[in-house]
């Protein structure tokens, strides 16, 4: 057993956990933030993507131990309290979800690439970079509207700060 | 319609509890004192277990049993059924082998449990898992139908000799052979279905929980069809009676037909949890699903169509061989049968159709339903068979489909169906207009310039859904009724709350039955609640699958609120002192037409409960409940256009356009049901280039992770275009058809038939890989 401190969302966090424990295992149960999903065991999916300080991560890669002193960011963390994030709000206003299990990994990894791209970005390019992320339901049509629909309003936001 | 009524695109109320992470799925539910079951499975395809030692493993940290097949049989819990009987043409019943929910003595798939380790943590029950050593004694296994029904193959079943399963036939052979006597051309194909794995998202799980007290089970499990689950559990299963068995399934991550069944691990969970007296919680992997989730398709098949000199259709012949596995899933015996030859006459006049179906077992997983079922088998068996046949006949493609159309409605099949309503002509002018098919010889000479190889592809589907009526599916061998039912309660405070048998995971029924409210009773959808996924609080239900939740759960729900509305329409007569015929419901208000007198809906709901001054002898409350029983199928259709290149180079396909138009009847949210196009549109393409489930000789899986099975991903694929073309089903008051699998059924035959329209020649296996088109064009050569 090691005891891991970090950051998640926002919050300092001190968890005593096995070794082998995956940070996944260590948001899901150790701190019930149920929203990061495990949809594979190989690493494929992308169901499982937090940031971990900004940058995009599969959390079943990741050793919770790998994961201390940083800051971790879930799907759970990213709206302002009643204010969604620009790329969930963007997900619902395109229909980017069905069943809902994938989505917490897209919208994170939405959200890196989106910031990687500085905003610029086209269809083809959003294709390639949501590889890591896996839908099974949506065909993917409607999730590549939200990110780019969100890419602007994400500029927009930026550019009124 | 109104901003939120029927044809409105509103955004899904369910959406925000998925995008903020608040979504509630089986594996985020934790239970007080909860244990967590890992399942022991064989890495043999066919094989006798000898012996189990979990002497050590019980010493394990953390173990709190260890149980065997020997034992759940010893308990007398029942073994797995097969829903559906199916008798041969010869008049004998299908033969099933006996499949209990952890293996006593033979193993006959790999991944099949023999035993399950309860533990204290999830680690804990993997590492005594571990630990336990099992005896196995090889046997020889088959693991492909040509395999499984050569003489001298190895027996699965003592049950069914030879591997058959049943030799079905439909039709009406001797006209067809009339046909083919007369016939001026035919046209011959034999073609392999590919056998694919569901893989929704979510892997199952289940949670159950016995209450000793009561004598009580809770199952929290990854269900399309809770109601079915707890029927089946406690009528065939022994678990329990179905008044101390609450079977809740919360939000689901997609299902596809894949969670319609009722699994050994959901048996053995609710099994355990009295045994060890604990809540026990079991989460399959996705190793496990690749190994026990039911899979789809896997037919091989020999067609024959018989046309006369003006290229009409005379007659058709289909003999298909289907692999239902090692086992009998729950719906897998109707799925090559009264879900595939009855579609086989397609979008066509066809006089005279015969098919046989022969099932057999094979030492693979299991297969059943899967996004289509029979129907995508059925549809890409026809439509290849068009494409090969205008290309024998030296016709246009689209011109030979449309000189055979349907084109007079109602029209009896000779396969059972009996299709009401459609626009065969429309839809695939639709959709040629949409791909420019005027202009494809000009582009495909301008890709020719820049050495690709360019083809289009049509097809032609149509489907039976709304599944189904019950006294027609009866005849036919089904063991249940598929109705559905619903409940609409009016609140005191006029809110609503419509509690519903269907079941959604990821069609988004919060939103679109809410819709049917706001229309009907002009009420805001943030004001009306929908219910569903728990038998204590939903009357009954049957739930999803065949694209049936709008046109039969919808129905239902219109039949309750008629119910509503005839009593609400009562007591706002007596309540304005009106004549009950001239009350009318207009925006959530109930007016006395020529006049300015009206009640809102929250007044008359409020008269109902407080019942102070009700008409007399009239009941208190305002809530009524429906079960609706369907009169026929329901028959979406439409045509689906595919442009593509081949790198003649790299056998690599690249999509330039693809275009669906459908006709679903009428919609309730176009922007809903269009994602529904879209997935499904993705796994027919995702059958057609990318994916298989593959079996060495031995039975060994070889595809049983993301690693190895391709799954369509973003840059596969394209942005579709979609557009519909309406004719109202005649057979429900909604005039829907339902949506949910008609891009699995008709996408792959137009990718194929573009693929082999590039390259020349007809000779190609679904998935069409780089490699298989780049040996096609070779062999061509």
């Amino acid at each position: 057993m090691s005891t891991v401190k970090l950051t998640v969302n926002g919050k300092a966090v001190s968890v005593d956990v096995e070794d082998r424990t995956l940070l996944v295992q260590l948001l899901r149960e150790n701190l019930n933030l149920t929203g990061t999903h495990v949809g594979c065991d190989t690493s494929q999916c992308g169901a499982c993507v937090v940031h971990i300080d900004g940058r995009a991560v599969k959390s079943c890669t990741v050793l919770a131990g790998q994961a201390a002193g940083a800051n971790v960011t879930t799907i759970e963390g990213i709206a302002k309290g009643d204010e969604l994030h620009p790329m969930q709000a963007a997900f619902r206003d395109n229909h980017g979800l069905q069943c809902g299990y994938c989505t917490p990994g897209m919208i994170m990894s939405a959200i890196d690439i989106v910031h990687r791209h500085g905003g610029q970005l086209d269809e083809q390019t959003v294709r390639h970079e949501l590889e890591g992320n896996i839908c099974r339901c949506t065909g993917y049509h409607n999730i590549v509207k939200s990110v780019l629909d969100a890419a602007s309003r994400m500029k927009v936001a930026q550019a009124a700060e | 319609m109104g901003v939120e009524g029927i044809g409105a695109s509103v955004v899904r109320k369910e959406d925000k509890r998925f995008i903020t992470g608040k979504g509630r799925y089986v594996d985020d539910i934790k239970l007080q004192g909860m244990t967590y079951a890992h399942f022991i499975r064989s890495p043999h395809a066919h094989a006798k277990v000898k012996r189990i030692d979990s002497a050590a493993a019980m010493k394990m940290p953390g173990v709190v049993g260890i149980l065997t097949g020997q034992q759940i049989v010893d308990d007398k819990v029942g073994n797995l059924i097969c829903g559906w009987a199916i008798t041969s043409k010869d008049g004998t019943p299908m033969k099933m082998g006996a499949w209990p929910a952890m293996a006593p003595e033979t193993v006959r798939f790999v991944g099949q449990a023999v035993a399950v380790v309860i533990a204290e943590t999830k680690n804990q029950a993997k590492d005594a898992a571990e630990a336990v050593v099992v005896d196995y004694e090889e046997l020889p296994a088959v693991a492909d139908i040509r395999s499984a029904i050569k003489p001298g193959a190895p027996q699965l079943h003592p049950e069914a000799p030879g591997n058959v399963i049943y030799d079905w036939a439909l039709g009406d052979e001797a006209a067809v052979k009339d046909a083919f006597a007369k016939a001026a051309n035919v046209v011959t194909l034999e073609l392999t279905n590919n056998r694919l794995v569901p893989n929704a998202m979510e892997p199952r799980a289940a949670i159950a929980e016995y209450n000793d007290a009561e004598e009580h089970f809770t199952l929290y499990t990854t269900s399309q069809n809770p109601h079915v689950a707890r029927l089946v559990l406690s009528a065939f299963y022994n678990i329990a009676p179905e008044h101390k068995l609450r079977v809740i399934a919360p939000d689901v991550g997609g299902g596809f037909g894949s969670k319609i069944y009722i699994y050994p691990e959901e048996m053995v969970a609710l099994w355990a949890s009295k045994k060890v007296r604990r809540p026990v919680k079991w989460t399959g992997d996705r190793s496990e699903a690749f190994l026990t989730d039911a899979h789809g398709r896997d037919h091989i098949s020999k067609a024959e169509m018989a046309f006369d000199k003006d290229n009409k259709i005379l007659g058709l012949r289909v003999k298909t061989h289907a692999n239902l596995g090692a086992y009998m899933s729950l719906f897998s015996s109707s799925v090559p049968t009264y879900l595939y030859a009855t579609l086989l006459s397609g979008q066509y006049v066809i006089p005279a159709i015969h098919a046989e179906v022969i099932t057999v077992y094979t030492n693979t997983t299991p297969v059943d339903a899967y996004r289509g079922a029979g129907r995508p088998e059925a549809s890409y068996l026809l439509e290849r068979l068009m494409e090969t046949a205008a290309r024998q006949l030296k016709v246009d493609p689209a011109e030979l489909r449309r000189k055979n159309f349907i084109s007079q409605f109602p029209y009896q099949t000779p396969v059972i169906m009996a299709y009401d309503a459609g626009d065969f002509g429309a839809s695939l002018d639709a959709a040629m207009k949409a791909i420019d098919y005027a202009g494809f010889a000009g582009r495909k000479e301008k890709a020719k310039k820049e050495g690709k190889l360019r083809g289009i592809g049509v097809s032609c589907y149509i489907e039976a859904c709304g599944i189904a009526p019950s006294k027609a599916v009866g005849s036919l061998g089904a063991g249940v009724g598929l109705w559905e039912s619903a409940e609409v309660r009016v609140n005191p405070v006029g809110t609503i709350e419509i509690l519903t048998g269907s079941h959604s995971h990821g069609q988004g029924h919060e939103t679109t039955f809410a819709q049917l409210i706001a229309e009907r009773l002009g009420v805001p959808i943030s004001q009306v609640a929908i219910v569903h996924g728990d038998t204590d609080k939903v009357q009954f239900g049957m739930g999803t699958y065949g694209s049936r939740s709008i046109a039969v759960g919808g129905t239902a729900i219109v039949k309750a609120m008629e119910k509503v509305e005839a009593k609400a329409k009562k007591i706002a007569s007596h309540l304005l002192e009106a004549s009950e015929g001239d009350i009318v419901i207009e925006n959530g208000e109930f007016k006395v037409t020529g006049t300015d007198k009206s009640i809102a809906l929250p007044m008359v709901a409020l008269a109902a409960y407080t019942a102070h001054n009700l008409p007399d002898g009239m009941e208190p409350g305002l809530k009524e409940t429906a079960f609706y029983d369907p009169t026929n199928f329901t028959f979406p259709a439409g045509a689906y256009v595919c442009e593509l290149e081949v790198d003649p180079g790299t056998g690599k396909t690249s999509f330039v356009n693809f275009v669906a138009a459908d006709d679903f009847g009428r919609l309730i949210n176009p922007m809903i049901v269009e994602g529904q196009v879209h997935g499904g549109l993705a796994q027919g393409i995702g059958q057609a280039l990318l994916e298989a489930a593959v079996y060495d000789d031995n039975g060994q899986p070889v595809t049983a992770s993301f690693m190895d099975y391709t799954m369509p991903r973003a840059d596969d694929l394209l942005s579709f275009k979609l557009s519909h073309t309406t004719t109202l089903c005649p057979g429900n008051p909604l005039g829907v058809k339902g949506c949910g699998e008609a891009g699995a059924i008709g996408a792959s035959a137009a990718v194929i038939n573009a693929i082999t329209d590039a390259i020349g020649t007809n000779k190609l296996e679904m998935p069409a890989t780089p490699d298989r088109v780049w040996h096609a064009i070779h062999a061509a050569a």
